[in-house]
């Protein structure tokens, strides 16, 4: 009994510095220009991410035998149970609530934002339910209100993007880091490409300063009756006076406006084709760019992998891990502590992919975020991204399971329930393939789209 | 009264801000008097201008074109904001008071203006021998005054602002979206109208006779607390047009 009470004092301890992190993180990355009017949102964001973490961490603790079994399944219970809650009913409420507050026509009310926030999150359980039917996800003896339900629903949506994520990485990293795909800039392209800027933005404004010319002659003129009959000659004569030209300089001008957003655009990108230039002569440039020559044959390998498999309707039973000791024992005669081995290297592969998977996922977030957001809309754009991190995370520790070797894989078939984990990973494969197919064809016509100067 | 002059002499005030403060939204209602309808992103810059009396009332009035440069406050454009530094004569610090991190924003702002100026101009210091401000003039501008609870505002209306302190600037504190903020004869037209005349003395009227025989003719900052002048973090600030 008091084993159980050491092991949930450590397992507390751990999710509090994840925690902590996961604030850290907020305020620093995500809203490091914006200042934090609710902290209920922080603090259900920091949440979010510790529960993931330590279930990340229940998994690692699980390959290196760490804690009680009893109370490491007890742990991961708990976790889930939190997280779904979180995931299917807080998360989701607690973003209509904030969507309900910024309709333009919304009046101003608790009751009213509160009906609102009800009735999307119904409509929200519906979909969500309907989610299961055309995938055959379950067997059929659950209960409505079982784990299993709320796990492969959320497995589904976190598969779909954590393909669609690394469909896309996958293709545009090479692209990225290869110089091979960089087009050549002198300063010479990007110094007349801003005298153009300047010239259209001089134009502009001269084009308004006509306006307010013609604009004062005539409330002048308006004003001193006498002066205006003494110089109705003249003042016919400048033709600016009259409103169809200050119309068509009106038009004139939003025209100009148009190009020069084009030309600060071009701008941009001349400059940052400019500094991947730079960059690629420097000694990290080139270390990256060799990993990207080699990441790009890995993803024409997972790409014909992935064709392979669907084709196939295959799903590899054994996983990496054992397979490769089996390769070295069998075929290269090594004679070594199987299980002790298979334990270091499982530890080792799973908790790279872990972290690279956490580092990875928080990185495109905070660059999504940065993008999007603005001071009204920060607050749901970020409790959305809480919502996808929630989901991606479960649905990682879901495929992970194909990664561990046999023994380990127990635990998580156990807790997670009887889910038809095979079908994850076909429909993993399939979205992955249609993500880096769309992807290349999107990116080679933005490359060639793309005019030179 | 020059009604009929085909061309006027100008300047050029930079208005600058973290995204979303509200810049073109203060700058639409300097220029036209109105309230923006429908406010978006600024990508690069929009510009806006605006005819002002320098001097009015005196026998040295001169009608002037003020022209807004309100550059678009996004991080990922950062690399090439700087071709609309190259002749600034005037600068607009815009904050957003709910968000106390644009404030806290505007001294990077300062510094992006004032090195990227100072690396593109030739870097002729005005001397400082005359007695008068050598540095361009600045003016700070807190927006969203309307979204403030009642405590928070009546701190923010009468605390100063460390920003403008640091610059020598005066701060106005208003709301955009109402157009009585920048009505004819309120006090934040009259700093307005003051920061427009700082400018054009700067610019045109530094070493001009009157000037140098009565410097308090210049309209200067309010200062209203001598003793405690910070040293001036920005030693760059000193662009000569």
């Amino acid at each position: 009994m008091t084993s159980f009470f050491i092991d949930s004092f450590i397992m507390f301890t751990t999710m509090v510095f994840f925690f902590a992190f996961g604030w850290i993180f907020f305020m620093h990355y995500l809203f490091k220009d914006y200042e934090v009017h609710r902290y209920s949102v922080q603090i259900i964001f920091a949440v979010t991410f510790s529960l993931s973490c330590t279930m990340f961490e229940l998994i690692i603790f699980e390959i290196l035998d760490v804690l009680q079994s009893s109370s490491r399944s007890f742990h991961w219970r708990l976790d889930l149970y939190i997280m779904l809650f979180l995931l299917i009913i807080a998360l989701p409420m607690y973003s209509f609530y904030f969507v309900a507050g910024s309709i333009p026509r919304m009046p101003d009310s608790r009751r009213v934002r509160a009906v609102f926030m009800i009735i999307s999150w119904m409509i929200f359980i519906y979909f969500f339910h309907k989610l299961g039917d055309p995938f055959p996800i379950l067997s059929t003896h659950h209960g409505v209100l079982s784990i299993e339900q709320g796990i492969s629903r959320i497995g589904v949506i976190g598969v779909t993007i954590m393909a669609i994520l690394s469909g896309f990485g996958a293709v545009n990293y090479p692209y990225t880091s290869m110089f091979y795909f960089i087009k050549p800039v002198t300063d010479a392209d990007i110094a007349s490409m801003e005298k153009r800027l300047s010239q259209t933005l001089d134009i502009i404004s001269s084009k308004k300063k006509r306006i307010l010319l013609a604009s004062r002659r005539n409330s002048v003129s308006n004003n001193s009756k006498l002066w205006g009959l003494m110089f109705q000659g003249i003042k016919s004569s400048f033709t600016l006076s009259s409103p169809d030209n200050i119309k068509q300089l009106k038009h004139e001008i939003l025209a100009y406006e148009e190009l020069s957003r084009q030309l600060f655009l071009e701008v941009i990108d001349l400059n940052s084709r400019k500094e991947r230039i730079q960059y690629s002569q420097t000694y990290k440039g080139i270390y990256f760019n060799c990993l990207g020559y080699f990441f790009s044959l890995y993803c024409i390998y997972k790409i014909f992998m992935c064709t392979v498999n669907i084709l196939l309707s295959r799903v590899g039973q054994t996983d990496p891990i054992t397979r490769s000791i089996d390769i070295c024992i069998q075929y290269l005669g090594f004679n070594f502590d199987v299980k002790f081995w298979s334990q270091q290297i499982s530890f080792g592969v799973i908790g790279i992919i872990v972290i690279t998977s956490i580092r990875g996922l928080l990185i495109t977030l905070t660059k999504f975020f940065y993008a999007i957001s603005s001071n009204k809309s920060s607050n749901v754009i970020v409790l959305v991204l809480a919502q996808i991190m929630g989901m991606y995370f479960v649905s990682c520790v879901l495929l992970l399971r194909m990664n561990m070797p046999q023994d380990y894989r127990v635990v998580i078939t156990k807790v997670l329930g009887d889910l038809e984990f095979r079908f994850y990973h076909l429909w993993f494969d399939k979205i992955f393939l249609v993500s880096s197919l769309s992807s290349i064809a999107f990116l080679y016509v933005a490359h060639t789209q793309k005019p030179d100067h | 009264m020059d009604v009929y002059a085909v061309d006027l002499d100008r300047v050029r005030v930079l208005v600058v801000g973290d995204s979303g403060v509200g810049k073109s939204s203060l700058v639409h209602l300097c220029c036209h008097g109105t309230v923006l309808a429908n406010p978006s992103w600024t990508i690069g810059a929009a510009v806006d201008v605006r005819i002002h009396e320098y001097m009015e009332g005196t026998p040295q009035q001169k009608a002037y074109f003020v022209e807004f440069f309100d550059v678009g406050g996004k991080q990922a454009h950062s690399n090439s904001r700087s071709v609309f530094y190259h002749t600034v004569h005037g600068i607009v610090l815009v904050h957003d008071l709910t968000n106390r991190k644009s404030n806290s924003n505007l001294s990077k702002w300062m510094e992006e203006v004032t090195l990227t100026g100072s690396r593109l101009c030739t870097g002729v210091i005005t001397g400082t021998g005359d007695g008068l401000q050598s540095r361009v003039p600045v003016l700070v501008v807190g927006t969203k005054l309307d979204q403030l609870d009642a405590n928070r505002r009546t701190a923010v209306l009468n605390g100063d602002s460390e920003i403008a302190e640091e610059f020598g600037a005066e701060e106005l504190l208003l709301d955009c979206t109402a157009a009585a903020s920048l009505a004819p004869g309120s006090g934040n037209a009259v700093k307005l109208s003051r920061f427009y005349d700082r400018v054009l003395h700067h610019r045109y009227h530094r070493h001009s006779p009157v000037a140098r025989n009565n410097p308090t003719a210049v309209p200067g900052p309010r200062r209203n607390s001598p003793t405690r002048r910070k040293v001036v973090k920005h030693s760059l600030w000193e662009i000569n047009s």
